[in-house]
């Protein structure tokens, strides 16, 4: 392959793993979301063990995505990692302090202990969700690039409404993914209960994404060219809405499985009509023109980019057959034992 | 402050603590196959016990680890953008492949291992169990993979690009192989399998001390005892191979492990001294001859020293020395502590001897602090190249970082860190004291 074949390949693929993160662990940062809202300790519990199997795995494609961001367009990764830093470093706190108050929590039976740890998961969860938004904000309005490639801000800039609704947005979409999840692995009065928090997720998340849609088409008009250009690619929104306005109507004939699909669908082609817009750049320098990085100027060179595809065509099959498995052994309701959380 | 610095202390403090959890998960997951295989070949009770036991260890060790080493994922972004930006061609193909072939595979089937007891059938646990294990060593493999290309850099070529000059590949599989792959690998693993087993025997010594789980306490000693034999000898004949390489490939940090200053034939070995870098020389307790013979065969062979470098192209002699020896000196007490142990299970008198059985307890601090300074040894003997003899470490830090930030960051991961290994210690103190559970002695119910 040659041409430049391989970089959109790979802008496609470095596309699914974070796709794939935002699915999987969408979920579960959702359930950490809502984790305060659930008053009893054993609700809390069923909670943490509604995503206690999976939420590991769901993890790794965040740091599978970087890694493959740093083999296939290293100087994206370079500039990102690096102009974001105090971002970033926050959010790896976050994760750190989930996946230890999510382990950890259970362990002692002290109420001071678990209030802690629980006011840690909840906390850790919403934060890393907005800051996973916030570095989107940035990312799709552009941000200063010098000529060597590397962000040239200051971090208060990083700040501004864009990325901070952008930031807004992600946690509503998390929240609601997450609420439908838990009413999928939860029975008796506390579904009943999930249940009801179902509706004022979906509000919530149509509410901003109606803002962030407006933003984009009022101050990113450069987002928006791809589909004028090409209009034909206007389905892929048109999906996008069918897909959103789908969960209520799942939700309300009684397909919870159903609506979970749709909503992981609407992530998906959100990220889609994102990924339409801003390609075939990943960063958008503003400023300078032509500083922006490309799949193409920012990328490792060929011969990387055909044998990571020949690993990635190897091991990314094996890692979705035994992933469906592992979560088809773990479906159903939650049920508290000995080796719970 | 110099951020090249900061970044630098930082990265060792992240790697430093991330590196406590991956040997015993490594090491942790050979011995759970071991116990589970035994389980399912005998069906003896007390193995699936010792399986359960060690099993939510594991997974208390393992979110550590997990946490821990998301860091180090993004961490050549943060701080090292230069490098990333030089190397990354290169570079971040392995840690591509370690999320691919490791992570996902140890994460997926770990919630097997932690919570499928009743939703699998024994044989598909195992399985699980043995594909944890394997994911832990092929995270070890890519990670040893990408380090070692930084010490021994090979299949590459400079080529210039949109934005200046970058190391680009010129063959994936001579990167992977490159000259010290194989030997730092083994070395690192028998390291690993040290810091797991240990840990195994020590809480099993620890419970016959305490005149509890007797048992169980043996059984774990005898399983684990055996790993830590074949290991601690496998760590002396990998160490010796890694020796061999870094002579021909490394010859400045050999230089500096032994403080070897004149390049000449009969180059003395030094069991313990302390480098006089103004005189250049070594005092101390020397076997002479014996690193010339032991690299060549002979003590005709010829070893590079120091004034074959240039003074910038050194690294920190007496620090190199320093964590290289107490490296050797640890790996050669665990040769006598678990062989000694060894034959006295053996012959029954262990377990009965008081001392021993502290020795044996207090044996999980050694591999912990060989593999620390050991690999500290390897990575401030490779300076002040990042990438040896290709790229400086000064060259590669990110171009936009300001000292504030990385004092902050500095700050927040040492202050959180202590907090973890307490939390950490308090959680596994309290597990080992909880013991074994009686519950765990029942077969799960067959599932089909």
């Amino acid at each position: 392959m040659d041409g430049g074949h391989l970089n959109v390949i790979w802008y496609l693929l470095v596309g699914v793993l974070f796709t794939g993160y935002a699915i999987l662990d969408g979920f579960d940062l959702g359930v950490g979301g809502l984790h305060l809202l659930a008053r009893k300790d054993h609700d809390r519990r069923v909670f943490l063990n509604a995503i206690g199997p999976v939420w590991d795995g769901n993890q790794v494609w965040l740091v599978t995505g970087g890694g493959a961001l740093f083999a296939a367009f290293p100087e994206v990764y370079a500039t990102a990692f690096s102009g974001f830093y105090t971002g970033f470093i926050l959010l790896l706190f976050m994760l750190i302090f989930r996946g230890v108050s999510i382990h950890v929590r259970s362990l002692r039976a002290g109420k001071l202990w678990r209030q802690a740890w629980d006011g840690a998961f909840w906390g850790s969860s919403v934060l890393a969700s907005f800051i996973i938004g916030v570095v989107m904000g940035n990312i799709a309005w552009g941000v200063p690039i010098a000529e060597d490639f590397s962000y040239r801000g200051s971090l208060l800039a990083q700040l501004h409404p864009y990325p901070l609704l952008m930031g807004g947005a992600v946690v509503a979409l998390f929240l609601m993914h997450g609420a439908i999840y838990l009413v999928l692995k939860t029975d008796g009065d506390l579904n009943t209960q999930v249940r009801r928090w179902v509706r004022p997720t979906i509000v919530g998340f149509v509410v901003m994404y109606g803002l962030i849609t407006a933003a984009t088409l009022l101050f990113v008009p450069r987002l928006v060219n791809p589909f004028w250009v090409h209009p034909w690619l206007v389905v892929v929104p048109v999906a996008n809405i069918l897909a959103i306005a789908n969960i209520p109507r799942e939700m309300h004939k009684g397909r919870e499985m159903a609506a979970f699909l749709s909503s992981a669908a609407a992530i998906a082609l959100l990220l889609g009509v994102l990924g339409i817009g801003m390609f075939p750049e990943m960063i958008h320098g503003n400023g300078t023109p032509g500083t922006s990085l490309t799949a193409f100027n920012a990328a490792s060179s060929q011969q990387t980019l055909a044998t990571m595809l020949a690993l990635a065509g190897v091991g990314m099959p094996l890692v979705l057959g035994y992933t469906f498995n592992i979560y088809r052994v773990f479906r159903g309701k939650v049920k508290i034992d000995s080796m719970s959380y | 402050m110099d951020i090249v610095l900061l970044s630098r202390l930082q990265f060792a403090i992240t790697i430093g603590f991330h590196y406590l959890y991956p040997p015993l998960s490594i090491g942790l997951g050979l011995i759970l196959v071991l116990m589970e295989g035994l389980y399912l070949k005998t069906r003896n009770p007390l193995y699936l016990q010792m399986t359960r036991f060690w099993v939510r260890i594991f997974g208390l060790v393992f979110a550590f680890g997990v946490g821990t080493g998301i860091v180090m994922e993004f961490e050549f972004g943060t701080n090292w953008a230069r490098y990333s930006r030089y190397v990354g061609d290169i570079f971040g193909g392995p840690l591509a492949a370690e999320g691919i072939f490791a992570f996902f595979l140890e994460s997926g089937f770990l919630a097997i291992l932690l919570f499928g007891w009743d939703k699998v059938g024994p044989r598909m646990h195992f399985f699980s169990t043995l594909m944890v294990a394997l994911g832990a060593h092929f995270s070890a493999v890519w990670i040893i993979v990408a380090n070692s290309w930084m010490q021994t850099p090979t299949a590459y070529r400079i080529v210039e690009t949109a934005n200046g000059q970058r190391a680009e590949i010129t063959s994936f599989w001579d990167a992977v192989l490159n000259p010290s792959t194989i030997d730092r690998l083994t070395h690192t693993i028998m390291g690993c399998w040290q810091a797991g087993a240990l840990f195994v025997v020590s809480v099993g010594a620890f419970y016959l001390l305490r005149d509890k789980h007797h048992d169980f306490g043996k059984a774990s000693i005898r399983i684990a005892l055996a790993v830590a034999m074949v290991a601690s000898l496998g760590q002396l004949l990998t160490g010796h191979g890694s020796a061999v390489t870094i002579a021909r490939h490394q010859p400045a940090k050999l230089a500096a492990f032994e403080g070897i200053y004149q390049t000449g034939a009969d180059a003395d070995m030094t069991v313990l001294g302390w480098v006089d870098e103004e005189a250049q020389t070594v005092h101390g307790i020397r076997v002479p001859g014996m690193l010339s013979y032991l690299v060549g065969g002979s003590r005709e062979t010829v070893i590079k020293g120091l004034d074959d470098f240039p003074a910038d192209e050194r690294p920190p002699v007496q620090t190199t020395f320093q964590l290289y020896h107490l490296m050797v000196a640890i790996g050669m007490t665990l040769i006598a502590i678990t062989w000694g142990g060894g034959l006295l299970a053996w012959r029954g008198v262990l377990f009965r001897s008081r001392p021993l059985l502290w020795v044996m307890v207090l044996s999980v601090l050694l591999p912990q602090i060989a593999n620390q300074v050991g690999w500290a040894a390897s990575e401030i003997g490779r300076q002040p190249w990042i990438v040896y003899g290709l790229m400086r470490t000064r060259d590669a830090v990110s171009e936009v970082l300001s000292p504030g930030q990385v004092i902050f960051s500095l700050i927040l991961f040492t202050v959180i860190y202590l907090a973890l290994f307490v939390v950490f210690f308090v959680l596994l103190d309290h597990k080992i004291r909880k013991g074994p559970l009686d519950e765990d002695l029942a077969a799960p119910p067959e599932v089909t």
